[in-house]
Parts: C-alpha cells; sequence; structure tokens
C-alpha cells in the first residue's frame, strides 16, 4: 500500500541511511500521513520493508508522541500546558478553549474535525499560550493565542472542510 | 591464554578471567548480588539497577602509573560518589567491591521498594509463588513495609493470552526485558517488544500467530516474576507441592534434560500426575533451555487416555501365548522397533532375536545411520565449544522444526565465528544465521554434497576447519536417499585431517530419541520391509507401520501371527492378535543415546500404570518363557551387560552416568533470580560412547527420482508439531498442528493448477487419494510438493503424485 | 548587543543564501577545508574554550579528540532534539540562521573526519525541519556539500533525521538508538559515543548551537571568540527567558552576564509589579533558586556562567531560565515537572520508572492539598532514593527542583499539610 502510494518518498528515505532499520521512523510518519494514523496492516509492510519482525515496528511507535495507533479527529490541536506556558496561563487557556468548543482534553468533536490534546513544552515558550495542530505527518504553529483567535482558527477549518 | 584479574569482593579474594563481569565473579565465590535484568545467557543491559554494588578502585598516580599507597602500604582506594551496577561492570585489577554494606544494601532495598509500588503483590494467587525471584530477593533484600500507598498502584490488564501457549499478566511485570531480549538475542525471533513507555511501558506481540516462536516456553523460565506463565502449567498445582524427576525428552533425538514435576492429587485418584516438564541444565546438550514441543507435548501422551494396559493374569497369559508363537516360529520371527526404546529395551530385544536366530529391524525411513556410529562424535564433543575456525554442514534438514535446541546452538556457534553451511532445498528459519546457504533441487542432494570441496570459498572452510561437524537431515529423502546421503556426508570426514578428532563426527538429525542407540548395537532399517514381513511372524514395538502406509498394514495382515508391545493404542495395534502393554518412559528407569551419542539417563517419576511393564522386562518375561535367560529385574543390570557386551558401551554404568561437574552458569538451588526456574543438574550429565570401527562400505544404488513434464514430485518433509502419537494427544498444540497440516506448493504452480492458499486439494498417491489443504511457500521450486510426514499422506520415499483441487472446493 | 548566532535580527532574510553568502558566508568553511588541517581544527576549537551548550558544557574540542583514528567512518550527529521545558533557542538559530548552522555542523564533520553528518531535530519542530532539508539541498546545489567540495578531496553530507516527540531522545545515546531506527531508551556507558556509536563507530554528538558558533571561531580564531564570556565559560551564549517576565524570548549575551542584566535590563523585569520569588536557570532539570529580599542582590549580581551559577545550588545547564514570580508556589511548581518527567521517562531503569511515578502521586496529592503527614518528607526521600541510582541523568533531574523546593521553600509545604 505505502509502496505504492509513496514510492518516491520511499526512495529517497532508504537512501539516507547505510542500515535499512533507521528508515522506521520516517516511514511511520508516510503511514500515518496515509491514514491519519498507523494501522497494523501498515506496519506488517513497513517491517516487511525493513526486514523486521512487526513486533519491532509497533514497538517503535508505541514510544513515540507523535505516532498514533488509534483514530481521532482530522486535527489533533496539541496545547503545551507545561511550567513556562503555565505560567503564562497556558492552563486557563485550555479549560476555556475545551468549554469554548465544548470537549474534554482527549476527545474529539462530532464532526471528527478536531480532537484536543494537553502536551509537553514545545519549545515555544516564549509565545504563551500556543499549540500545535498535528495532522498526519504535518505539523502547524499557532503562537500567542488567545480563545477568540483560536475560535476562529476553528471555524476556518470546519469552512474549508464543507 | 585469557588474563586472570584479582580483586575482592566483601573481602573474599576472587580471581577470575578478564572480561568477567563483577556480578559473575561474585556468583564464582557464592556471594549473592540480587539481580532482575541480568542473565548470565544474555548480555548485560543495567536495566532494574537491582545489582548495587559500593566499587573502589586503585588510585594510580599520573606521573609514575603505579598505585597510590596508604601509610599501612596498602594501595589507596577511590569510592565513585555513586553505587554502581555490578551487572554491566567488568572485574579490574585491584578492585574492591562491597555489596553487604549499609549504603548497597540500602540501594538494593530501595531499588525493591520501587519495584514493588507497581507490582500488585497477588502471590497468593499466582502461579509463580514459591518460585518466584522477587518474591524470594523482597524476603532477603526487600524492606520490611512499603511507604507507597496500595491504592496508588499501577494497575493494568492481567491473563492477556500472548498465544495458544504462554499468558502474560501486565501487572506483574517489571520490565526487565528477559522475555524480549531472549527471543531477540538467542532465539532470533524478535517477536516480543515493549509497548508505551515510562511506567506505561507493556510486553505486547504483533506476531501472528501470537507469540509465534517453538522456544516460548524458556520466557516463563527467565521471567523474575509471574508475569509469563504457560497455559500448560498456569493455576494447575503450587511449586511447592511438587516433587522432581529427573528425565530426558522423547520427542526428538537431541535429549534435553528435564526435570518432570509430579503430585498425587484427587483427579487420579490420589495417585502421581505429571504437572509439567522444565529444562533442566547440561551445558552440553540443551544448556538451561528446551523447546515448546518437549515442554508441551513432551509427556502428555504418556498420560493420554488410550494409554494400553492388561489385568495382571491376562497380560501373563499374553506373554506366554506370546512366547508360544515366537518359540513355533523360531528364525521366522521378525522384529521390528522404533526409535523410542531404551537401550536395555533394544539390548534385550537383539538377544532374543539372536537367539532365536531371527532377524530384528530398526523401524526408520532414516538410514545410513551405520556411518554416524564409525564417524559420529565421541566423548569431549560439546556443540557449545565451537566457534571460529569451526564448521558446521547441514544437509537436508530443517533444524527448527526437526530439533529445536540444535537450531539454537547453531545459531549460537555462528554468532560465536564458527562457519555454518546450511544446504537444504528450500528456506529453513535458520537460513539468516548461516554463513553460506546452498540451495539445491529435491533429488540433487548427493551431487550437492559431492560437489562442496569443489566450491572454492565452501570446499576451504570445510577443507581447513578444526572441527568438522555435519548433520544430515530426512529432508525431502526415504531410506535409500538418507542412505547414500550419510556416506557422502561420511566421505568429507572420512579423509579429513580433522575427521578422526572426537569433536568433529557425523550427526544424524533422528525422528526419535534413541535411534542412535538402537544403532550402536548394531540395529538397522529393513530395506524392503513389506516384503520381508509378508507371511511371518512379527513383533513389533514401539512403532506404527500399519498407521504409517497402508502398503505395510496390508502385508501386515498377511503375518502369521502379529504381536506388538507399545503403550498407546495404534493401527497397528488394532491390528494385533497380541498385544502387549508397555511402561511409559516416565514410568520406569533407562537410557537414551542421543544423536550425539551421549548416554543419559532417565528416571522414574511416577509409578508405571498398572497392568504395563517397561519393555525390557516384558521381553525378559517372554525370553524366559521360551527358555531363554535375559535380565528383566532391573534395567541398571542390562547396562551392566551392555557395557560388557557392545564395545562403544564399555565402561559405561549408571554410576557413572549419574555423575555431574560443576557447570556454569549456575542456576536452580535457591538462586533463581539469577539464571531463572530452569532446574540444576544433579542426577547426570551422561557419557559420550566411543567410536566403533569402521562398517563395511556397503553399495549403495540410489538414483533419485526425477519429475517428469505432467506430473508432480512429491517429498516428505518433517514438522515440528504433527499428528504422530506422541503430540496429537496434546489439546494445547491442536492450533499448531493444525497449522502444519497441509501439503506445500510453490504459489506460482499452485496457481497453475487453481489451488489457492488455505483452499483444498486431492493427492493420489500409488491410486490412493487424499484429501489435504494447500500451504504455499515460494522458496520452493515449482515441481515439487511438500508432503509433511505423520498427517495422513503416508509418503515414506520420494514420489510422483497427482494433486488436483478437490471436488468440493471447485463446487464451492 | 553583538550577536554571533542571532545574526539574523541585524541582518534581513539571512535565511537566504544569497544574503548569506553576502554577508560571509561559507568562507569559514572553505577556509577550514582548504587550509586547515583537521587536527589543526580540533587544537582551534580546543583552544577556543567552546562547551557544549546542549546542557552538560563539556569542553567541544576536548570531546573531539576522544575519536579513535583507527575504527572508521566517523559520524557527526548534531542534537537538535531541543526539548527541555524552557528551552527554545536552537529552534531560533535554525529558523533565523539555519545556513551558519549548517555551516557549523559541515566544519565539524571536516574536523573529525566524517563525510556523513545527521541532524536530528525533534518531531514538534516539523517545519523547521523543512526548511534545513531545503537549505541543505541548496547547498549542494551550490556546492557547499557534497563531493570535492572547494576543488579538495573532501566528501561532505548532511542528512536530516526528524524524531517523533520523546525528551529522552535529547539524551545523546537515546538519540543514537532512535536515529537507529528503535526506542529511544537510553545505551549503557561505556562505551562512550565517541568511540562506540552511531551504527557502532565513532560519533561526535553536539548541540546545535554549540555548532553555530564554529564558523565565528574559524573566521576570528580562539582569540576572537574569547573576547567574550568568562575565562572559563567563554563566548556568547543565547539564554531563553520564559515565565514571568516582561518580554520572555531569546538573549544572545556574554557568559557570565548577570542574572540582573538578563532579567531587568534586557527582560523588562516581573510584570504586574510581582517579585521574583523563583529561578530554574537551566529548565525543568534545575535545582530552583529562591529569591527572596535577603538573597535578591546576591542573586541577581551572580554571573551566567557554569560555575557561579553552580555556587547558587544549580546549574546553568542549557541557559533555559524560567522566571517564577511570588504568586506561585512551589508544590504546584514541582508538580509540573515531576508531571513533565513521569511522561518522558523511557522506562528502562526502575528507580526512574517508578519513581517519577511515585512522586507524581505525592506531588498530587501534596498540590491538591490531601497530603497526609509526613509526605513532604516521603516525597524528599524518594527523590533522594531516585537519585544517582539511573541509567542515565533524567532520572536525576527529575529530581532536581523536587529536593531544592522542598529545602528552600518549606513554607510552601508547610502551608498544604495543614490543610
Ligand atoms: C534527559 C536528557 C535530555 C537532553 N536533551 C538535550 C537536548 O534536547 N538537546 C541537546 O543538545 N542536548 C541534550 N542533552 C545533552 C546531550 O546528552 C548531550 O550531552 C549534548 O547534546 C552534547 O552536545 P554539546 O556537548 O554540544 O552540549 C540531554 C541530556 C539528557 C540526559
Ligand atoms: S533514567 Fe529514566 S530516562 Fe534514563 S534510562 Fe532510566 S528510565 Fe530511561
Ligand atoms: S541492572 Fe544489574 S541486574 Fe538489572
Amino acid at each position: 500500500m505505502l509502496a505504492e502510494k509513496y514510492p518516491e518518498e520511499i526512495k529517497a528515505i532508504f537512501a539516507k541511511y547505510p542500515v535499512k532499520r533507521s528508515a522506521v521512523m520516517p516511514l511511520l510518519y508516510l503511514a500515518q500521513r496515509a491514514q491519519g494514523y498507523i494501522q497494523k496492516d501498515s506496519m506488517q509492510e513497513i517491517a516487511q520493508m525493513l526486514e523486521l519482525d512487526v513486533t519491532e515496528v509497533a514497538a517503535v511507535v508505541g514510544f513515540y508522541n507523535m505516532y498514533h495507533d488509534e483514530k481521532a479527529g482530522k486535527y489533533r490541536m496539541q496545547v503545551c500546558t507545561d511550567l513556562p506556558c503555565a505560567l503564562r496561563g497556558a492552563d486557563e487557556f485550555l479549560a476555556q478553549l475545551c468549554e469554548q468548543i465544548g470537549i474534554k482534553v482527549g476527545e474529539t468533536t462530532p464532526d471528527g474535525l478536531i480532537t484536543i490534546e494537553e502536551v509537553k513544552c514545545l519549545g515555544g515558550c516564549n509565545h504563551a499560550p500556543l499549540f500545535q495542530i498535528q495532522e498526519g505527518d504535518q505539523v502547524a504553529f499557532h503562537e500567542n493565542m488567545t480563545v477568540d483567535k483560536t475560535m476562529e482558527l476553528v471555524a476556518a477549518l470546519r469552512k474549508a472542510q464543507e | 591464554m585469557t588474563k586472570i584479574i584479582n580483586l575482592k569482593i566483601n573481602g573474599k579474594s576472587v580471581s577470575v578471567p578478564e572480561g568477567t563481569l563483577v556480578v559473575n565473579a561474585a556468583k564464582m565465590v557464592g556471594i549473592d548480588i540480587p539481580v532482575f535484568c541480568y542473565h548470565p545467557k544474555m548480555e548485560p543491559v543495567g536495566m532494574c539497577r537491582q545489582c548495587l554494588v559500593e566499587i573502589g578502585r586503585p588510585m594510580i598516580d599520573r606521573a609514575s602509573g603505579q598505585p597510590v599507597l596508604e601509610e599501612n602500604g596498602q594501595p589507596k582506594l577511590l569510592f565513585g560518589p555513586k553505587l554502581e551496577t555490578s551487572c554491566t561492570t567488568p572485574v579490574s585489577e585491584g578492585m574492591f567491591v562491597i555489596s553487604d554494606s549499609e549504603k548497597a544494601h540500602a540501594g538494593q532495598k530501595e531499588i525493591l521498594e520501587m519495584l514493588l509500588t507497581s507490582h500488585p503483590l497477588d502471590c497468593p494467587i499466582c502461579d509463580k509463588g514459591g518460585e518466584c525471584p522477587l518474591q524470594n530477593l523482597t524476603m532477603r533484600f526487600g524492606p520490611k513495609e512499603s511507604h507507597f500507598l496500595f491504592n496508588e498502584k499501577h494497575h493494568n490488564e492481567k491473563n492477556v493470552p500472548l498465544g495458544d501457549l504462554i499468558v502474560l499478566d501486565r501487572e506483574r511485570c517489571i520490565q526487565c526485558a528477559r522475555c524480549i531480549r531472549f527471543q531477540d538475542a538467542l532465539a532470533g525471533q524478535a517477536v516480543l517488544g515493549f509497548y508505551q513507555r515510562g511506567r506505561d511501558t507493556d510486553i505486547v506481540t504483533y506476531s501472528d500467530p501470537g507469540f509465534d516462536s517453538i522456544f516460548s516456553g524458556n520466557t516463563t523460565d527467565i521471567c523474575p516474576v509471574g508475569a509469563l506463565t504457560t497455559t500448560d502449567f498456569r493455576f494447575k498445582a503450587r511449586p511447592w507441592e511438587l516433587n522432581q524427576a529427573a528425565s530426558i525428552c522423547s520427542q526428538c533425538a537431541v535429549g534435553c534434560n528435564t526435570t518432570l514435576n509430579v503430585r498425587r492429587e484427587a483427579s487420579s485418584g490420589g495417585g502421581y500426575v505429571i504437572k509439567r516438564a522444565m529444562p533442566r541444565q547440561n551445558e552440553q546438550v540443551n544448556e538451561i533451555w528446551m523447546c515448546d514441543k518437549g515442554r508441551f507435548a513432551g509427556y502428555h501422551y504418556t498420560q493420554a487416555q488410550s494409554r494400553l494396559h492388561l489385568a495382571d493374569d491376562a497380560l501373563e497369559a499374553a506373554l506366554s501365548l506370546a512366547a508360544a508363537k515366537l518359540s513355533a516360529a523360531g528364525a521366522e520371527t521378525v522384529f521390528l522397533a522404533g526409535g523410542r526404546l531404551a537401550n536395555e529395551d533394544f539390548y534385550n530385544l537383539k538377544q532374543l532375536a539372536a537367539k532365536l536366530g531371527a532377524k530384528a529391524y530398526l523401524y526408520t525411513q532414516h538410514g545410513g545411520g551405520g556411518y554416524t556410529s564409525a564417524y559420529g562424535l565421541s566423548a569431549g564433543s560439546n556443540l557449545g565449544d565451537l566457534g571460529p575456525g569451526d564448521t558446521v554442514l547441514v544437509v537436508a534438514s530443517d533444524l527448527y522444526n526437526e530439533a529445536p535446541l540444535w537450531h539454537l546452538r547453531l545459531k549460537a556457534a555462528a554468532e560465536r565465528g564458527a562457519t555454518v553451511l546450511l544446504a537444504n532445498a528450500r528456506a529453513t528459519k535458520l537460513d539468516e544465521f548461516a554463513t553460506f546457504v546452498i540451495r539445491y533441487a529435491y533429488g540433487d542432494e548427493i551431487e550437492t554434497v559431492r560437489a562442496l570441496l569443489g566450491k572454492e570459498k565452501i570446499g576451504e572452510t570445510i577443507k581447513n576447519a578444526n572441527r568438522l561437524v555435519i548433520f544430515y537431515g530426512s529432508d525431502g529423502l526415504g531410506l535409500a536417499g538418507t542412505t547414500a546421503l550419510a556416506e557422502a556426508c561420511a566421505d568429507l570426514l572420512k579423509e579429513h585431517p580433522a575427521g578422526q578428532a572426537s569433536a568433529s563426527g557425523l550427526v544424524g538429525v533422528w525422528s526419535t530419541p534413541n535411534q542412535q542407540g538402537a544403532l550402536e548395537m548394531g540395529f538397522g532399517p529393513c530395506p524392503d520391509l513389506a516384503a520381508e514381513i509378508t507371511g511371518k511372524t512379527v513383533y513389533i514395538l514401539a512403532a506404527d507401520p500399519a498407521g504409517d502406509d497402508p502398503a505395510l498394514a496390508e502385508a501386515l495382515k498377511t503375518a502369521k501371527a502379529l504381536i506388538v508391545q507399545d503403550i498407546l493404542e495404534t493401527e497397528t495395534t488394532k491390528l494385533a492378535n497380541i498385544v502387549l502393554p508397555a511402561a511409559a518412559y516416565t514410568e520406569r528407569e533407562g537410557t537414551y543415546t542421543n544423536a550425539e551419542r551421549r548416554v543419559q539417563r532417565f528416571y522414574p517419576a511416577i509409578p508405571a500404570r498398572p497392568g504395563t511393564k517397561p519393555d525390557f522386562t516384558l521381553l525378559a518375561e517372554i525370553a524366559q518363557k521360551c527358555a531363554i535367560e535375559l535380565e528383566g529385574r532391573s534395567a541398571l543390570l542390562v547396562m551392566n551387560q551392555i557395557a560388557a557386551a557392545q564395545p562403544a558401551f564399555s565402561g559405561i554404568s549408571y554410576a557413572k552416568l549419574a555423575e555431574v561437574t560443576a557447570q556454569w552458569p549456575i542456576i536452580g538451588r535457591s538462586d533463581m533470580y539469577y539464571g531463572g526456574t530452569g532446574y540444576q543438574n544433579k542426577q547426570g550429565l551422561g557419557l559420550t560412547l566411543a567410536r566403533t570401527e569402521k562398517p563395511a562400505p556397503v553399495e549403495i544404488q540410489y538414483s533419485a527420482l526425477r519429475a517428469k513434464e505432467d506430473e508432480w514430485f512429491a517429498v516428505p518433509i518433517t514438522k515440528l508439531y504433527d499428528n504422530g502419537n506422541t503430540v496429537a494427544p496434546v489439546e494445547l498444540l491442536k492450533g499448531h498442528i493444525e497449522r502444519f497440516n497441509g501439503i506445500v506448493l510453490n504459489p506460482a504452480t499452485a496457481f497453475k493448477f487453481g489451488l489457492e492458499n488455505g483452499g483444498q486439494a486431492e493427492v493420489s498417491l500409488n491410486g490412493v487419494s487424499y484429501p489435504a489443504k494447500v500451504l504455499l511457500d515460494e522458496s520452493i521450486s515449482t515441481a515439487v510438493v511438500l508432503i509433511p510426514r505423520s498427517f495422513g499422506i503416508p509418503i515414506r520415499e520420494p514420489a510422483a503424485v497427482r494433486v488436483t483441487a478437490s471436488k468440493k472446493a471447485q463446487e464451492a | 548587543m553583538t550577536h554571533i548566532l542571532l545574526r539574523h535580527r541585524d541582518i534581513p532574510d539571512l535565511k537566504n543564501i544569497e544574503v548569506y553568502k553576502q554577508n560571509g558566508g561559507f568562507e569559514s568553511l572553505k577556509k577550514a577545508v582548504t587550509s586547515l588541517q583537521p587536527k589543526q581544527l580540533v587544537e582551534n576549537v580546543k583552544a577556543s574554550g567552546l562547551r557544549g551548550r546542549g546542557g552538560a558544557g563539556f569542553p567541544t574540542g576536548v570531546k573531539w579528540s576522544f575519536l579513535p583514528d583507527n575504527i572508521w567512518p566517523h559520524y557527526v550527529v548534531c542534537n537538535a532534539d531541543e526539548s527541555e521545558p524552557g528551552t527554545f533557542k536552537d529552534r531560533e538559530i535554525m529558523e533565523g540562521n539555519p545556513y551558519q548552522f549548517l555551516e557549523g555542523v559541515a566544519i565539524s564533520c571536516f574536523a573529525v573526519g566524517a563525510a556523513e553528518g545527521y541532524i536530528y531535530v525533534r518531531g514538534e519542530y516539523a517545519p523547521i525541519a523543512q526548511q534545513i532539508e531545503a537549505c541543505i539541498s541548496e547547498m549542494e546545489k551550490q556546492g557547499y556539500l557534497g563531493d570535492k567540495l572547494f576543488g579538495t578531496e573532501t566528501s561532505l553530507r548532511l542528512k536530516l533525521h526528524l524524531g517523533a516527540g520523546a525528551y529522552i531522545c535529547g539524551e545523546e545515546t537515546a538519540l543514537l538508538e532512535s536515529l537507529e531506527g528503535k526506542r529511544g531508551m537510553p545505551r549503557l556507558r561505556p562505551p562512550f559515543p565517541a568511540v562506540v556509536g552511531l551504527y557502532g563507530k565513532p560519533t561526535v554528538i553536539n548541540n546545535v548551537e554549540t555548532l553555530s558558533n564554529l564558523p565565528y571561531i574559524v573566521e576570528h580564531g580562539p582569540a576572537g571568540f574569547r573576547q567574550f564570556g568568562t575565562e572559563k565559560s567563554p563566548g556568547l551564549k543565547v539564554f531563553s527567558l520564559s515565565g514571568n517576565i516582561e518580554r520572555p524570548g531569546n538573549y544572545e549575551l556574554p557568559l557570565g552576564t548577570t542574572f540582573r542584566e538578563l532579567i531587568f535590563t534586557h527582560g523588562g523585569g516581573i510584570p504586574n509589579g510581582r517579585k521574583v520569588r523563583a529561578i530554574m536557570p537551566a529548565g525543568a532539570s534545575s535545582s530552583i533558586i529562591r529569591v527572596d529580599d535577603e538573597t535578591f542582590d546576591k542573586v541577581m549580581d551572580t554571573p551566567l556562567d557554569y560555575e557561579s551559577v553552580q555556587s547558587l545550588g544549580s546549574m546553568l545547564g542549557s541557559a533555559s531560565v524560567i522566571i517564577i514570580d511570588d504568586t506561585r508556589s512551589m508544590d504546584w511548581v514541582i508538580n509540573k515537572t515531576i508531571h513533565f518527567f513521569k511522561h518522558e521517562s523511557c522506562g528502562k531503569c526502575t528507580p526512574c520508572r517508578d519513581g517519577t511515578f511515585w512522586m507524581e502521586h505525592l506531588t498530587t496529592r501534596i498540590h491538591n492539598g490531601q497530603a497526609r503527614p509526613g509526605d513532604v518528607q516521603l516525597l524528599d526521600s524518594v527523590a533522594a532514593q531516585v537519585y544517582g541510582k539511573c541509567l542515565c541523568a533524567l532520572g536525576d533531574f527529575s529530581t532536581m527542583a523536587v529536593r531544592s523546593a522542598i529545602e528552600r521553600f518549606p513554607e510552601d509545604f508547610e502551608k498544604v499539610i495543614g490543610s
């Protein structure tokens, strides 16, 4: 499936490393791009490409925050509430945001568009409150945010959807 | 010559080879340092941090490079600020290790307390309770009470089946990764892994079928807690209720040393029942491991419902009748015995046949055994020693399926630097570890071996080998083929400079535990069995020819009289005029000779089933009725006769076989936390036979069958789990057996004949048609059909067959 | 304010390769490759006194000199995993001044004889990673990477590897595991990466900021670099200033600049007329410095260099200065930091895996006012129990804030006990 879908990307990835196994992380990102999250069939395909046991691939998926093995909203809104952001009101920001959007942390909007997640430091502490939106293997920063600005963004995303 | 390092541990002076880890140096002088993640058979990882000790090192003067001395002339010691993990630290000269100080004990106690914060402490209902390293070490090194709030414990799934055989309790797991590392590093099948991270780290398998490894049982031995248990034993008994009996696995020719755990229970009216089989250490044979077949099928069949038995008087009558038949037939009798009999049984059988002037054959499809007595391994051989400069050749054998422990040990040998040459007609699991893989077409076995010395690289590794060990199997071969193959392999050893070295030799990958013993006593297979037994008085022991082949069943029907001695009902016993019920190997004493020619004792684990007797006793009692004197009282006495009569066995006695010398690593005892729950060997490491004189070269007419355009060339292969009498009775293994039950084709040819994976086919062999499931394997040639033995299609030799999609399948 | 690393603040569009070239770009790389011996280069960097900016502050040139020259190939791995809470300096360098950064990586490759360098960027920086990859191919196009560099026999290639969210992958051996396609769990040391590193080969691992200094050192020589900073901590350093501060952000200042200058002159002081109550100079991993009326001047006049900050019972680390004002209580602060470490513990070793889990229960209970008598002492002893027993430094890091908070802010904990 990946092999048909991304022949060029895969070739480039393999060219990068002297040892096949190193390709597992970029390949997992491809799988996430393809299906939004990582399913067993892609783990199996990757395992075959790299001559690994599928369990070895799964073990990598399970380790990293940005690989997801379960379906969620199209956009994962990942709000940092770590110490530096919290000192600048991130906890309150997240709380109000949840209230406005009408879901709790970890939940997904009924239209399946947005999942709100609470994450650790994103390296934007000077721009708190902030979040990033993860979509498959893509990431977009949204910094110096307010609840209103965020709701406008959400509205825009909803529009784009229709 | 490795350098010797001198150090002190808890005041004791220790001298050990350079590179020894502190924890092992301590163990060697009887000092226990607690460990969880460390295992002496695996590389250290320093994960659990349980083995913390204080380590001081002599202070070296930069300028002079000399140790700095205290006033008292003792070298000044430097202690680091932190405790160190003794499992990851190699010894160094002048090191001063303290594992029992306040500080060290505090460290060990603190780690244990932290491990317990996430452990459920459900010992009362845990199968490991009583032999649990965590439990024992907590008693010994642990804190009296925990500061951790019980209701804040990390809760997690219990009773998670990883497969048919192994169950995981995620709460009990302490993340030592022993199981993961065993599968990855030792078994070479990374089917277990960690998932998640931190406190959420879990053991998972994504393999299909789950926990897809034939060595899975070993992970339950080395799991230091009750996280991994076998479906065979869990909830069946408590370790402290069990007695131990030393035994030898009867499932293949490796002869793994085992311990059978036994208790009396209501289920058998207060009688003794075997609850589980565990590995028993023998570093020359199975180290501390065993395969799942041995562990889970090893003993179950001996407790099967279908065990044969007779009331005392009925047995007596049967013996008299049998004796009468034999006396009447005399030299017209044909004895036929399977390799499951013990040495003592074969010896008595040999005597009886000789006195009657009758023929006695070994029942096997695997020929060429004579060469293995003449060119086999002898005293001092040990696969565990093979390394750089040594060469191992494996021909026509799928060791993973036919002799799992040799697969494990040859993989290790290759990793130690031995050259492993693998010559097979199809891919096997050992391929990825072999130095060279030689692929031939079924039928080309002999030519391939003959051509080896001609190949430059491969030829060199054989010619220059310090030690040369050759395994020959019966993959795709019958009696004639294997015999010719044995000769070709023997020729490689005959002229070889190292050929006579005791650690070099020819090994037959037999399917039974004691074919080698029979061979050593001069038994051999019969070239044309059907003809030989037709119209004769036939006495069959521990074999089921009728079940294997309708042609033999027909021949047996013509027998004047058919006497069958076995432990289970078989197709053959059904045809018998007289059935003699034998005691199982778990119920008597005896010895097996493994294919490495090591004679090993097994001991009675439970009393013989009422109405059964050991084979050698049944034979002796019949002999007596024929006025022939044979030793039937005890196996020990028979062995004394064998030692006197059989040159290869000279000097062997039960006492000698029971001797043990120190083995490394030290396992069992109370040190379960260190090596696992496998058993220490107290009952004997066995002895390897001396070589016998070379056999007179026999003329072998063998020409491989070739597939013609329009037909299929069917060959027999062996699968680990089959429907043989010793495996089929095991409920646990049904799923595994089913997976192997089918004929194997190359996808291309299957497609050509409209057959698909898992589909139904009709195989017609010698005019008889058999149904079979279709399994696919890209690695095999398009001209062959692989037919696994003991799955109902009676293939004993390569044969031409026709395969068609079954009617049912086509209609569907 | 002089900028070496944050030059993009003075030079618009420096991330454009042409602009970078017009401003002396790649001259240092050219100089190194065409006129310097690798050994010389290593000596220069030693002489410059450059210390690692990733946290440990280990002398960079010395680290390079550990590579055995009888085992090949050598690798350079740049640590761009920047995940310490409060750290965002590498990000700005890569975003604003990517070519200087890449030139630095290239120079380090040449210095240690590595033909290939890997840049491990944290997964959350995916957009920056894409930009860096574009810059790499631009450099290849223009002949600043590839074979026969500047007509010499030198070949040099840079490759970017994207992480996927794991603080532990900033630990150098965990990073290597991750780069090799495994779970990012730290390796045993010894052997050290300098001897057995990436794919088992000798490997140099340096932080983004560390390497970004190299072009300047090559151009101006050790002396030029030493004109900034102190004897033991030479050079400029990017300080990431965050928390309760008027103007959070990165400030590139000489090592040895005082807290006062950083916080008040540059940071603009504490908002809403509040007071500084505590400072965490090395992100979540640091011991907490108490600031009150007695200690105020002492702390504020302390120079931000490796030794001086230690004298305050903390460390400079990666200079991620988190300012905490007097509206915050330390039981809340350590609950945050422990939550972070518990979440990021790789789980390989017992004390960190189970200790952070235990401490999270305790800090949460204490912060929620549900503490039981003795819980604070217990928390302190659990932290002590974890400290010094772990396989890598993360475990120790997790205990720093906890122990210093309990010791230096007793009142915050008496309060919670009271309830
Ligand atoms: C838990 C942990 C996290 C770390 N995170 C980082 C990081 O994000 N970036 C970094 O450059 N160094 C990090 N380090 C330090 C690295 O291990 C390593 O010392 C450093 O990258 C060496 O580069 P330098 O000498 O240029 O500082 C971390 C160390 C530990 C123990
Ligand atoms: S200290 Fe923590 S992060 Fe480091 S190895 Fe141990 S568990 Fe992993
Ligand atoms: S760390 Fe030494 S035994 Fe686990």
